[in-house]
């Protein structure tokens, strides 16, 4: 693949133009998913793009907001920790909604629930970011303003998401919450499995280990 | 094809092994004599603020007194220290340079000599009246300084206390008003409060039993048997007790699980400082609450939380409390900082076997420990005088001289939060604002520097208002005016162009 196919204009204003759509997708949601997936108004690419805005808002939030709001240990503090969690959960959700949704007639295929969803997260960065801002002319007594716009931004996402897995299915409304909160225990069972497999992991691994040392002590 | 696949699984996968493995994050034991904690609840070595001068032991004083065995009490007023020999039966009375002054082992009660059987503390009041815990006898008696018997307080006839159940009186403290506040044996109902002729009040200072929901529930699920055997959910105990110059009640208790302390502390409240209705009024204002010892990394056979066994109050309202599992004494200010830590395990001078009572005079710290028999005196170090006169200034409100003090503690020891706390508060008082904040954030004192940041933020405004309404109004006109000028330069091209795109 070379320079010139990747950095290809139109490959570009297509990238910029579906990017652009999430704006129109976060003010009219119910029309926006629908076209996101059934019109092809949406890229993978520009997905990704949202997807890395979001990390970089959470890092950019611990690192450069007031102190007042974030005053991290910079000594014990983890970035990858942070950020994993959120990225991890994101895939999850994307997986557990897709296994659920093929079961209960859902449209949308895992391409789909992946875009949708990072187009609901919008939000997220365009709010997000300018709080840091914010961040940095508030006292400690106006943190009531702080936490409007913090809620503003969790709440329209999560409003956002309900629709978008309205759309992209075609449920009903009452279908699309069910299937979220199924989403959610689905989630949880997932991550219950792979803890469970990789403490089962070590544990096997320890004990071959220790069975290895046992033999290498009585040999010598 | 499938080989990298394979490759790159296995890559991931043992990544993610890496990621997850849990680790758990080791906590040093501090081995420092001093220490201070920082915001984080870390253990920063600090120079000392109290050294051991010097020690008593009962022997030292000649054969005739002998050797202390288990004693259980202490009471210092003036000059004098009391030292309750509880295992001897008898209170030893020795002067501020340790030497002798008198022995007593018996009071002459109408007539006939009575002797002490396993007293475990003493109280003398401003007059020097002497209130004596006898426990075994079931009695506390009242003398005057020279001994002549006063009256007895002996188990009160009342509803609220079991006939056959015994009166064992641990520790008492009696007010400037002649009211005495007993802490009893087989008590759970807070402290005895007894009027000054010795009659039986009221309880001062129970705690209030709260159930949970959870346990409301547990408690309907269980059958009779079960909610027989499970353990009886009763109030606080308390360990010990102690009044300062204003009449306030200190006291300690120790019966509650590491646990709930970890998640709690607010309920636990190791530490209560008691008015006269027995409300706890103490004040928490410092990074954590006063609870002794942050982390609990266990070493030897010492694990779990501070148990503080006793407690004293300066006259500065510094409030001093000794913790029985590692053997230290925390320092508290009037706000609940913590001021320094102290003491340790051990057999050296300073480290303790068993402590069982703290006394201050002056602003010395006298030390009893129960197993070695022993009192430790420990005096303040220059360290230590530069604290309490830069809190001293602090509380009067002189806060410009205050700061010179915590200049001087800075000097000594970098590592002392309140310190620059203190400087950035004289700062804040200055006006330096920017150099205020500066000092907070440097202590993550979050409200103290929203105060000097509220400040800093207004004058900010103020001097550049100007900027501030002329970028607001260049915000609001600009892409007006760049529309115009597109309009002007493209004329109608920009229109047609919009056209044709169709859109």
């Amino acid at each position: 693949m070379s320079v010139r196919t990747l950095v290809n204009k139109n490959r570009l204003l297509h990238l910029g133009k579906t990017l652009r759509f999430s704006l129109h997708c976060i003010f009219r949601p119910f029309d926006g998913f629908w076209d996101l997936t059934h019109e092809g108004r949406g890229s993978i690419g520009a997905a990704n793009i949202i997807l890395i805005l979001c990390v970089l808002t959470q890092v950019w939030t611990w690192t450069y907001s007031s102190f007042i709001f974030y005053w991290p240990q910079w000594e014990y503090f983890n970035l990858f920790m942070q950020i994993l969690p959120s990225v991890v959960l994101f895939l999850t959700w994307c997986i557990a909604n897709w296994s659920l949704t093929t079961l209960m007639d859902g449209k949308g295929k895992l391409k789909h629930i992946y875009m949708a969803t990072a187009y609901a997260l919008t939000p997220y960065p365009l709010i997000r970011i300018p709080m840091i801002f914010l961040s940095h002319v508030l006292t400690v007594d106006e943190v009531a303003f702080y936490m409007v716009f913090y809620n503003l931004s969790s709440y329209w996402c999560v409003l956002l998401v309900v629709c978008a897995m309205m759309m992209i299915h075609d449920f009903s409304f009452g279908k699309a919450i069910f299937t979220c909160l199924a989403t959610i225990v689905a989630m949880m069972i997932i991550i219950f499995l792979i803890i469970m497999f990789f403490s089962l992991i070590t544990q096997s691994f320890g004990y071959f280990i220790s069975l290895y040392k046992e033999i290498a002590f009585r040999l010598y | 094809m499938m080989k990298e696949f394979m490759k790159k699984s296995i890559a991931c996968l043992l990544l993610l092994i890496t990621v997850l493995i849990p680790s758990s994050r080791a906590f040093a034991n501090s081995t420092f004599y001093t220490y201070s904690f920082d915001y984080y609840g870390n253990e920063l070595e600090s120079p000392d603020a109290y050294t051991a001068e010097d020690m008593l032991i009962g022997s030292m004083m000649g054969e005739e007194v002998g050797d202390f065995v288990s004693p259980s009490g202490m009471f210092v007023r003036d000059e004098l220290i009391y030292i309750v020999d509880t295992g001897n039966n008898r209170i030893v009375v020795v002067n501020k340079a340790f030497k002798l002054v008198r022995i007593i082992k018996s009071i002459i009660i109408n007539g006939e000599e009575s002797f002490f059987n396993q007293p475990t503390d003493v109280f003398v009041d401003r007059n020097g009246d002497l209130y004596i815990c006898d426990k075994l006898n079931q009695r506390v008696i009242h003398t005057d300084k020279d001994l002549n018997f006063i009256k007895l307080y002996t188990k009160p006839v009342d509803e609220t206390i079991l006939e056959g159940s015994d009166f064992l009186p641990i520790k008492c403290v009696v007010d400037t008003s002649g009211r005495m506040f007993l802490m009893a044996g087989n008590v759970n109902k807070g402290f005895m409060q007894f009027d000054k002729y010795g009659n039986f009040t009221v309880y001062v200072g129970a705690n209030q039993v709260k159930a949970s929901l959870f346990e409301v529930i547990k408690k309907r699920l269980m059958t009779k048997e079960q909610r027989e055997r499970m353990i009886l959910f009763v109030p606080t105990e308390y360990s010990n007790i102690a009044i300062d110059k204003d009449n306030f009640l200190y006291a300690t208790t120790t019966t509650f699980n590491d646990g709930d302390l970890r998640n709690n502390p607010g309920k636990v409240n190791p530490i209560r400082k008691l008015n006269s209705l027995g409300t706890d009024i103490l004040i928490r204002n410092g990074y954590f609450y006063p609870v002794g010892d942050l982390s609990w990394g266990s070493g030897g056979d010492v694990s779990g939380a501070s148990r503080f066994e006793d407690i004293t109050a300066l006259d500065n309202d510094i409030y001093m409390a000794i913790d029985r599992i590692r053997g230290r004494v925390f320092a508290y200010d009037f706000q609940g900082n913590m001021l320094y830590a102290f003491g340790g395990l051990g057999n050296k001078m300073g480290y303790f076997e068993y402590p069982s009572a703290i006394e201050h005079m002056g602003s010395d710290i006298l030390v009893l420990d129960y197993k070695a028999g022993s009192v430790t005196r420990f005096t303040l170090t220059e360290y230590g005088d530069y604290i309490n006169k830069a809190l001293a200034l602090y509380k009067e409100g002189r806060y410009d001289d205050s700061a010179e003090y915590w200049e001087k503690v800075l000097h000594l020891n970098g590592n002392y939060d309140l310190a620059y706390i203190g400087i950035g508060r004289a700062l804040l008082r200055k006006g330096e604002y920017a150099e205020a904040m500066k000092y907070f954030k440097s202590k993550i004192d979050i409200n103290n520097y929203s105060k000097a940041f509220q400040q800093y933020r207004k004058i900010w405004v103020e001097e550049n208002i100007g900027y501030l309404v002329g970028g607001f109004i260049v915000l609001l006109i600009l892409p007006k005016v760049v529309r115009l000028i597109r309009k002007l330069i493209k004329g109608g091209a920009a229109s047609n162009e919009r056209k044709n795109s169709g859109q």
